[in-house]
């Protein structure tokens, strides 16, 4: 038997599907179709209904590997991990694809040294090599100030993670289908080892930074908490959410969460613009690769301006204002 | 109690700059230091030893100059430092990083807990933590932003996750990955330090470890980096001065167009 196929990893939360399960699809498509294989899309879980499943062919994937069990109601990386070594001994993918979330990142990596495998995490870009079958995988490193290719040339499969938002799903296509293969779950899933407690959600309705498309983001700059409400208000009107640098979070204006750099979150969202933010390496490590950065600083040496698409000089308390009138106005005067 | 902290030396990027000529960092005068997000795996396990009591050993696989890594965990309360260096270990990656310290942590005896830090600011992976639980079959719980209590054998923890936090509970030995929310980490006392000067750090190579030598070093390794680039850091973009009325007025209406020509509103 060889190894054959790209996989992707669908994630499914109180059974429904997550959107980075399609995005995932979105990278595999372009993959399979250049290696001219097939993209599976993997499916662990305790319960989903099949029409629900069945979207993954629209997004894209050509099979569907179903592997229910009581086990994997919640996600606990002993059972989640038998299930997909399980899986991946029985088909042997060449390529597997996952999210970058907190799941992605901890399963993948249990995953790929009980199969010998090859990991990148955090890739930007993704090709494949069609006499080999390697797979480049290019990714951020040091601070994002390189970006290292990678590949596995041996080691079967190869398994790498991307950023959720890195890439859009394809547009729905209702009429696609595929095979869906309903897998039995090995007998040794269930782990006494560890169990779920409780899901607590966030008190916060804002989005989180990692699944906006949009964010703005605060830093020193900001001088207190109270000033918060101009990057909550731009926030609004562009569908965003807020983010901080280091400094925010050090004097305690937003949680740790909302942190992006490298002692924080990596985000690549559409649109980053970054206000009072001088721009450390460390924080510039964390944002710039977004598709469109832009940036006020008082400071017209600071060096955010030099990852900035756009760079405002002056005083935030001047811009800002101006722009979120400007902005609200519009909206308003806009018919919804 | 028994705790196993697997740390990591990084060079110091705090106050580094980039080089506007070549979009490059500038290392001239960057010192080693552990990697930062390594200091909350150390204060979670030294606040388990104060509350609980228990031995910590630091382990770190580096060149001989780790060294000094470990003894300022030593400094800030660690038991033990061990460090393991070998040049058959170089060009390690994940995989076969996760592997050595596995095999390392086997040696030192039973252990309750292994706490590291989220990931290493340098490599940026975060896949070693995991990678160690998976060689030892240890359960695994990672972005633990909080201990719940030791209970039934085990440890309740409370875990970051995409839009909220979930409490697991899990049994041990275990191994942790903590996120910076954890703990505030501490500063070592002068007399830790001059403790930790003197104190032994333990040095295993290859042949002090259980080891299968072809899952080592760069061999052992089954990715390979393939080609380095500097990430472009200049976007050559466009500077607009904001300081009078009209400019910032200006300024403001050069912001909508931007977010107009590129599709942010309608």
């Amino acid at each position: 038997m060889t190894w054959k196929d790209i996989w992707t990893l669908a994630e499914v939360k109180d059974g429904n599907l997550h959107e980075v399960s399609f995005e995932l699809l979105a990278w595999g498509r372009t993959l399979a179709d250049d290696r001219d294989c097939r993209l599976c899309s993997v499916v662990l879980s305790d319960e989903i209904a099949d029409s629900e499943l069945e979207h993954l062919f629209g997004y894209g994937a050509d099979i569907i590997y179903v592997l229910k069990d009581p086990a994997l109601a919640h996600f606990l990386v002993e059972p989640y991990a038998r299930a997909l070594v399980h899986l991946v001994q029985s088909y042997q993918p060449e390529v597997i694809l996952a999210a970058a979330t907190t799941t992605g990142r901890t399963l993948m990596p249990y995953v790929a040294v009980k199969v010998h495998a090859g990991l990148t995490a955090d890739c930007t870009g993704l090709e494949i090599d069609l006499d080999t079958g390697n797979l480049l995988q290019t990714r951020p490193a040091i601070g994002g100030n390189i970006m290292a290719t990678i590949k596995t040339p041996e080691a079967r499969p190869q398994m790498a993670t991307v950023r959720p938002k890195s890439a859009r799903s394809l547009p729905f296509d209702a009429d696609r289908t595929g095979e869906m293969v309903v897998v039995d779950p090995p007998n040794d899933l269930a782990t006494d080892r560890m169990r779920f407690e409780r899901f607590i959600p966030d008190a916060t309705e804002e989005a989180a930074i990692e699944e906006s498309d949009v964010i703005v983001s605060g830093g020193y700059g900001m001088q207190n908490l109270a000033n918060f409400q101009w990057l909550a208000r731009l926030a609004k009107v562009l569908d965003g959410s807020v983010g901080v640098s280091r400094a925010a979070v050090e004097r305690g204006w937003k949680p740790y969460p909302r942190q992006i750099g490298l002692s924080g979150k990596t985000v690549a969202p559409k649109l980053y613009i970054a206000c009072g933010i001088s721009g450390a390496v460390q924080h510039l490590a964390g944002m710039q690769t977004s598709e469109n950065i832009i940036a006020i600083n008082l400071d017209s040496n600071a060096q955010i301006f030099q990852v900035a698409d756009l760079g405002i000089v002056g005083d935030l308390f001047d811009v800002l204002p101006a722009l979120v009138y400007k902005l609200e106005k519009q909206r308003e005067a806009a018919p919804l | 109690m028994q705790i196993v902290v697997p740390i990591k030396q990084v060079p110091e990027t705090d106050q580094v700059r980039m080089d506007p000529e070549t979009g490059t960092m500038i290392r001239r005068g960057l010192s080693a230091i552990i990697n930062p997000l390594d200091l909350y795996a150390l204060e979670t396990a030294l606040q388990i030893k104060e509350t609980r009591g228990a031995s910590i050993i630091a382990i770190s696989m580096g060149p001989r100059l780790a060294e000094k890594a470990l003894r300022e965990a030593i400094a800030l309360g660690c038991d033990q430092g061990v460090l393991l260096t070998d040049g058959r270990f170089a060009g390690s990656d994940t995989w076969a990083t996760a592997y050595t310290l596995a095999q390392a942590i086997r040696k030192l005896g039973p252990v309750d807990l292994v706490i590291c830090g989220e990931r290493a600011t340098d490599g940026d992976t975060g896949q070693v933590g995991p990678g160690i639980a998976s060689f030892l079959d240890l359960p695994l719980a990672t972005y633990v932003d909080r201990l719940q209590g030791f209970e039934d054998g085990g440890l309740h923890i409370r875990r970051m996750v995409e839009n909220g936090s979930e409490v697991v509970w899990t049994s041990l030995p275990a191994v942790l990955t903590v996120v910076k929310d954890i703990a505030h980490p501490r500063f070592p006392t002068l007399r830790q330090k001059l403790w930790a000067k003197q104190s032994e750090i333990k040095t295993w190579d290859m042949d002090d470890l259980d080891i299968d030598e072809t899952n080592l070093g760069l061999n052992g390794s089954p990715t390979r980096v393939v080609k380095i680039e500097k990430s472009k850091l200049s976007r050559q973009g466009e500077l607009i001065q904001a300081f009078t009325p009209e400019d910032i007025d200006r300024a403001a209406d050069r912001i909508i167009s931007y977010l107009h020509e590129h599709h942010f509103i309608d």
